[in-house]
């Protein structure tokens, strides 16, 4: 076509270039066919690319942290976790509005949960502070309920902190605690909630107006109540005393309620400090441990590599990722068991199913359909049933241990153990991934003419030369879609191992499932899973490289 | 909107407990259990009754108690929790609530007090495990022996820590295939008094200690992940005495008739009970609440008791055991809280395991795997 | 076995037969034998056992009863390998997974030969087919054709005596079939090797052989060089099956002096040459080949036969007008006239005399 290119484009009948009106003819048919395969591509992202992505995801997602703690957090950043000695009172005030506003949202039990998978014993911390964190500071409320009662009125209250009607309102705040909410308890806290916090009163008591907001925010999305109706928490009396004990200057304040708050700043003045770190400590002792607060602080950022350093035997020390304690490690070891018995089965899968695969392709059509329906009769089978039948037949007083004492083979004390270890487990999965060893050979090697063999038999090879040069290298391919499809299989598997498998017989999987279904460690799991995703998609492109993934094939 | 939806709900629960109305409730229920004999007694004591008192009301049962929490946890992920009552185990029932998956209840206002009058609080006393349990049975994991298989000239084991004794006792024994129980039974037979098996199970050289224990008989352990697996392997004779829930056993040597007996010593007490998942519709949560009043009444915690050898969770349930259904042998004898069996008992700790379950379960692990 | 029949015969099929399922025979009592050099075609429709004749030579049958000799040896229980006969299947059988080379060169590996003599051997095979630049393609690379030279190469790389071609063009389109059925006839004779050589195509039997055997039904019909069998089919299938025929039915009335006197169903009466009929009275299948049909009936001399015809249609082909007539009561009759100058063309409905020699009307077996 070069004299065209030397003319410019080619044009269509009509004039237009050539390439843009078959462009256009053919968008329209792609536009079709994807129409057709939307279905299964909608189907497809979102049943398989959409878990692998949100366990992706998990595996490193750490946001419930600084989401439940975010004060804490802030204050604890200049904390030296070496240093020895917990966290000084800033830290101690901090966590104490922020596991106020937790345990209001049911979120600081939660929290525990997942810093216990790092540090034993946080669960019961949080759990146990949750519900006595409201003590905390109950003297200085009650001296300042004891000097006015207007301190117990919850209409007081939301005037104060409007700056009533007319005042300039700070809505910067009432959004920053929107969001704040929002993070908490992954709840939408927007909408009208008929309190905005006044400017003037939130830059003289940013503390109070700040706890004033969320417990507004809160009484009026989460309980469905209305906020002038509400008596504050105590929080929000502790952040008052907190702002007023600062030495907050309300000379200059002349609006609602500015009497009240200097006779209660007048009062406290005289009142030592609050002791937050004191009484937390006092509550549970735990929180003087620099172990837990270490722990906080470590796992504080929004996303971590703790799950990939816990899934790898690792954990993050004080200076950087460091091994687990000996008698805790076992994940490198599970998935070197893993990979290496999902080895062993998929070779002794080839080597059963070759020669029933070969004989399935070289009988006639009749003989080969009855033994394909004894191949595929284990498919009709559960997979419970037939785990819990090799359970029957390996086990010490199984069928096959009888029959070797009733043959004299072994003594009735000698009976071997073939079950709840590797064996058990190599042979019941060897079993059960069978067929998908013995199916993509015999659909390949039925495509392999009977002529290349006698081929090579007329070209002067013997029979066994003939079959290892001519036909084994045509049920390559076979043997490689086989063997890809049980290894995938056989990495993944835990139910079998759990049955049969005893301790020294299962896999990664039976400790990704225990992590999803009984610790609840999701983010582990999807480490694990990931890890596991990985180590397919490596041995897949190892594969690759060395046959050549061209070289497989279904049929 | 969970939040939200709770204290909605609260409020809608407590009109709907005091006039319970059904045209105000679903018709359908989903409950979840355990399957096999355990839902049977289930079914029959609870489900059969209630839905003759409202007809046209479904019960839907879903065998989904063992994943329960990792199901409920992805359920409410999804936004779309479909049960309405859920049957799980005190430590389970503790987690949901930790998470926020399960609805608080009030024992006094959700659940109905005894004939005598006796609070639904008092009643159920101790055993109201957390903020969101509804307590239902007493179980027990404890130990079963091939009567058969107990050595000439040797007593037939009645002491827990004949589990360990494998030259009195030879041949295999399963127990479960995680610390729980068996860290405890461990440090028993190794000395440690049982008030301080939790103080020293807390510390690093305790739990050392007891997996030592626990090495001595490794080789002829058999560990099981299922419940019905101890049943099945004394049923063969594959081991001499394993553990399991004392119902399983209640079943091999009364319904199945196998030579298996009871050792009760050191039986480590269990509960389980109902949950509400958190943020059910109003008319789904008002079914429930309604079904939960009626389930765990006096009478009706007694009934399951004809069913299956569970003692009732109720104090005011115990004097109304009866016979076996099916076989008409007397309840009472079979009940692990029968004072001839709860000699020697030991309460499961849900404080100590929801903090150290993690922890110790991985050195669990990494022992077994080694 | 010097006792056998034939002292220079190569191969030799002694009262071979064969059955599959212990019921029919698949092949009949059959006896054959060629001498070194030959080039035997087996002809036959499908079925007709000639592929079976030559898995049996080949080793991959056995014969149910008989005697296969190779070179005054019996063969029946040599396996195939150690035959060392050459043969080339009918979708050439080439190893996908090896390149061309590796291909000529397996024969040779499995004879343990040197690796310069293998690959010397494997040069001058290529080159003998015009393959030389092919060896290091894949089978899948090549068209259909140089899959066929490869596949001969192949067969012929270890110099066998004999060499089995199983219906070997049975894939490629007409013109490169026949330039493949030239060079595979040269190189057979350029070799001096024995071929056997099956297929169900008439012209490329006639074209290539030394020799045709005509199968059907498990036996050999005929046996005979192209002309022969062309020009003297012994019965009437092979009349039939080999080149374009016409036929009519008729009763011998009697036979005199190597002629037979025939009369037609329509009551007319012909001399026809006696094939394999003996009495009068018997029925009859008069054969007479489309080209030796005149209808310048004057060109024929005294002793033609002739009969009267109505022309039912005329194809143009080319070279040849083929004409269908009405004759003696039946509308198949066909001949053939060449394209020439002079030659007129019929038109349907026309009435016309047409002729033949008697030699060329052969009374044959009725069907």
């Amino acid at each position: 076509m070069s004299d065209t290119t030397d003319t410019g484009p080619v044009l269509a009948a009509d004039g237009t270039p050539l390439k843009r009106s078959l462009n256009r003819a053919l968008r329209r048919q792609k536009l079709r066919a994807l129409g057709l395969i939307a279905p299964l591509l909608i189907f497809v992202l979102v049943t398989f690319i959409a878990p692998i992505a949100d366990m992706l995801f998990r595996s490193v997602e750490n946001q419930i942290v600084s989401n439940t703690l975010p004060g804490t957090v802030q204050q604890l950043e200049s904390w030296d976790s070496t240093s020895g000695e917990a966290p000084g009172e800033a830290v101690y005030e901090a966590l104490y509005y922020d596991m106020f506003l937790a345990s209001e949202a049911k979120e600081h039990t939660r929290l525990g949960t997942r810093l216990n998978y790092e540090e034993t014993g946080v669960s019961s911390l949080f759990r146990s502070s949750g519900r006595s964190v409201d003590d905390i500071g109950e003297d200085y409320i009650d001296a300042l309920e004891d000097l006015n009662e207007v301190w117990e009125d919850e209409s007081f209250w939301y005037t104060l902190m409007s700056g009533g009607e007319d005042a300039a309102k700070n809505r910067g705040l009432l959004e920053e605690e929107r969001d704040r909410l929002a993070s908490l308890t992954s709840d939408n806290f927007g909408g009208n909630i008929g309190f905005v916090p006044g400017q003037e009163i939130s830059d003289l008591l940013p503390n109070t107006a700040r706890a004033y907001t969320s417990f507004a925010l809160f009484t009026v999305v989460a309980d469905e109540d209305v906020v002038a109706e509400e008596e504050p928490w105590e929080a929000v009396k502790i952040a008052l005393v907190q702002d007023l004990k600062r030495g907050v200057d309300l000379s200059g304040y002349s609006g609602f309620g500015a009497d009240e708050l200097r006779a209660a700043q007048d009062m406290l003045a005289e009142q030592p400090d609050i002791a937050f770190k004191e009484a937390f400590l006092e509550m549970d002792e735990d929180w003087a441990a620099t172990d837990n607060w270490r722990t906080i602080q470590v796992y504080s950022p929004p996303f971590t590599t703790g799950y990939f350093l816990n899934a790898i035997d690792m954990q993050k020390g004080v200076d950087g990722p460091e091994a687990r304690p000996e008698n805790q490690q076992i994940y490198i070891m599970l998935f070197k068991r893993t990979l290496f018995m999902s080895l062993v089965i998929t070779g002794s899968c080839i080597l059963l199913a070759y020669p029933v695969a070969y004989l399935l392709s070289n009988l006639p059509m009749r003989t080969a359909n009855l033994l394909m329906i004894l191949v595929l009769l284990p498919f009709w089978t559960s997979l419970l049933v037939r785990t819990s039948a090799w359970k029957v037949m390996l086990q010490q007083q199984g069928v096959i241990n009888d029959t070797l004492v009733w043959l004299g083979l072994v003594d009735d004390a000698g009976r071997l153990i073939m079950i709840n270890n590797q064996f058990g487990t190599i042979v019941a999965m060897t079993h059960i991934l069978l067929p998908f060893m013995i199916l993509p050979m015999y659909s390949v090697m039925s495509t392999i003419p009977p002529s290349y063999v006698r081929a090579a038999r007329s070209l002067g090879a013997t029979n066994w030369t003939s079959f290892w040069r001519v036909y084994f290298p045509q049920s390559v391919p076979g043997i490689g879609a086989g063997s890809i499809l049980v290894f995938i299989l056989a990495i993944g598997y835990y139910i079998t191992p759990e049955i049969v498998g005893g301790t020294t017989g299962t896999f990664i999987s039976n400790r990704i499932a225990y992590h999803i279904s009984s610790s609840l460690n999701w983010g582990l799991a999807a480490a694990l899973g990931s890890i596991l995703l990985a180590a397919v998609l490596i041995l897949y492109w190892a594969y690759d490289k060395i046959v050549g993934i061209d070289n497989v094939k279904l049929g | 909107m969970k939040l939200t939806k709770t204290l909605m709900a609260s409020t809608a629960l407590t009109v709907a407990a005091v006039s319970a109305h059904a045209e105000d409730m679903a018709n359908s229920m989903t409950l979840v259990s355990w399957g096999g004999a355990y839902q049977k007694s289930q079914v029959n004591a609870y489900t059969n009754p209630y839905q003759e008192m409202n007809e046209g009301l479904e019960v839907v049962w879903d065998e989904s108690s063992a994943e329960a929490v990792a199901k409920l946890r992805a359920m409410d992920e999804a936004g779309n929790v479909t049960w309405d009552v859920v049957d799980v185990v005190a430590a389970d029932a503790l987690r949901l609530c930790d998470e926020g998956l399960a609805m608080e209840i009030d024992p006094d206002e959700h659940l109905a007090p005894a004939p005598d009058g006796t609070s639904a609080e008092d009643d159920f006393g101790d055993l109201l495990v957390g903020d969101c349990f509804i307590p239902q049975i007493v179980y027990s994991t404890t130990f079963g022996y091939r009567t058969d298989m107990v050595p000439e000239g040797a007593e037939a084991p009645s002491d827990i820590c004949s589990v360990f004794d494998t030259e009195t006792y030879p041949g295999k024994r399963s127990l479960e295939k995680r610390p729980i129980n068996n860290m405890e039974w461990a440090l028993l037979c190794d000395g440690v008094a049982k008030d301080e098996v939790y103080d020293v199970l807390a510390t690093e050289e305790g739990q050392q200690q007891a997996l030592d224990k626990l090495d001595t008989i490794k080789d002829d352990v058999i560990w099981w992940s299922a419940g019905a697996d101890t049943p099945q392997l004394l049923a063969d004779g594959e081991v001499f005495m394993g553990s399991t829930y004392n119902g399983r056993l209640f079943s091999v040597i009364e319904e199945q008739d196998q030579p298996v007996a009871m050792m009760w010593d050191a039986q480590v007490f269990d509960l389980d009970g109902w949950i509400i998942p958190a943020n059910l519709p109003e008319d789904r949560l008002a079914r429930a609440l309604d079904f939960i009043y009626f389930a765990t009444d006096t009478q009706r915690l007694a009934d399951q008791a004809k069913w299956i050898s569970y003692g009732p969770a109720r104090a005011s349930s115990a004097p109304l055991v009866g016979q076996h259904a099916e076989l008409g042998i007397d309840m009472a004898p079979h009940m692990p809280t029968d004072p001839e069996n709860a000699k020697n008992t030991f309460l499961y700790n849900y404080e100590f395991w929801a903090d150290y379950r993690d922890d110790i379960d991985a050195k669990f692990q990494a022992w077994l795997a080694q | 076995m010097a006792e056998s029949a034939n002292r220079d015969a190569f191969v030799e099929f002694e009262r071979v037969q064969k059955s599959y399922d212990g019921e029919t025979l698949v092949v009949k009592d059959l006896n054959l034998s060629m001498p070194k050099g030959e080039f035997l075609t087996m002809l036959g429709p499908s079925g007709s056992g000639k592929t079976t004749c030559l898995m049996m030579l080949a080793g991959f049958e056995t014969a149910t009863h008989g005697k296969i000799m190779l070179d005054g040896v019996s063969i029946n229980n040599i396996p195939p390998h150690k035959r060392g006969i050459g043969m080339v299947f009918q979708n050439y059988a080439l190893f996908p997974h090896m390149t061309v080379a590796e291909n000529l060169s397996f024969p040779l590996e499995v004879r343990k030969i040197g690796k310069s003599d293998r690959e010397a051997k494997v040069k001058r095979a290529l080159d003998m087919v015009q393959m030389g630049d092919f060896g290091g393609r894949r089978p899948a690379q090549l068209s259909g054709g140089q899959q066929q030279r490869v596949a001969l190469a192949r067969a012929l790389v270890f110099e066998p005596e004999l060499v089995l071609m199983d219906e070997p063009l049975g894939a490629l389109d007409k013109q490169l079939r026949e330039h493949m059925q030239f060079e595979i006839t040269n190189l057979a004779h350029d070799l001096g090797i024995t071929t056997v050589y099956v297929t169900h195509d008439q012209t490329e039997a006639l074209t290539m052989s030394d020799r045709v055997a005509v199968f059907d039904d498990g036996r050999i019909q005929q046996l005979a060089p192209p002309d022969e069998l062309y020009e003297s089919p012994e019965n009437s299938f092979v009349a039939q099956f080999i080149g374009e025929n016409n036929t009519l039915e008729g009763t011998i009335k009697e036979i005199n002096n190597g002629l037979a006197l025939v009369e037609l169903d329509d009551g007319e009466l012909i001399d026809a040459k006696p094939v394999n009929v003996s009495k009068p009275g018997e029925r009859t299948t008069i054969s007479i080949r489309p080209e030796r049909v005149e209808v310048d009936t004057a060109k024929l001399g005294e002793n033609a036969h002739t009969l009267k015809a109505e022309v039912a249609e005329f194809i143009y082909m080319g070279d040849v007008f083929r004409t269908r007539l009405k004759v003696a009561g039946k509308d198949d009759f066909i001949i053939k006239t060449r394209n020439s100058a002079d030659q007129q063309r019929l038109q349907p409905g026309q009435q016309v005399e047409i002729g033949w020699l008697p030699q060329d009307c052969r009374a044959l077996d009725a069907v």
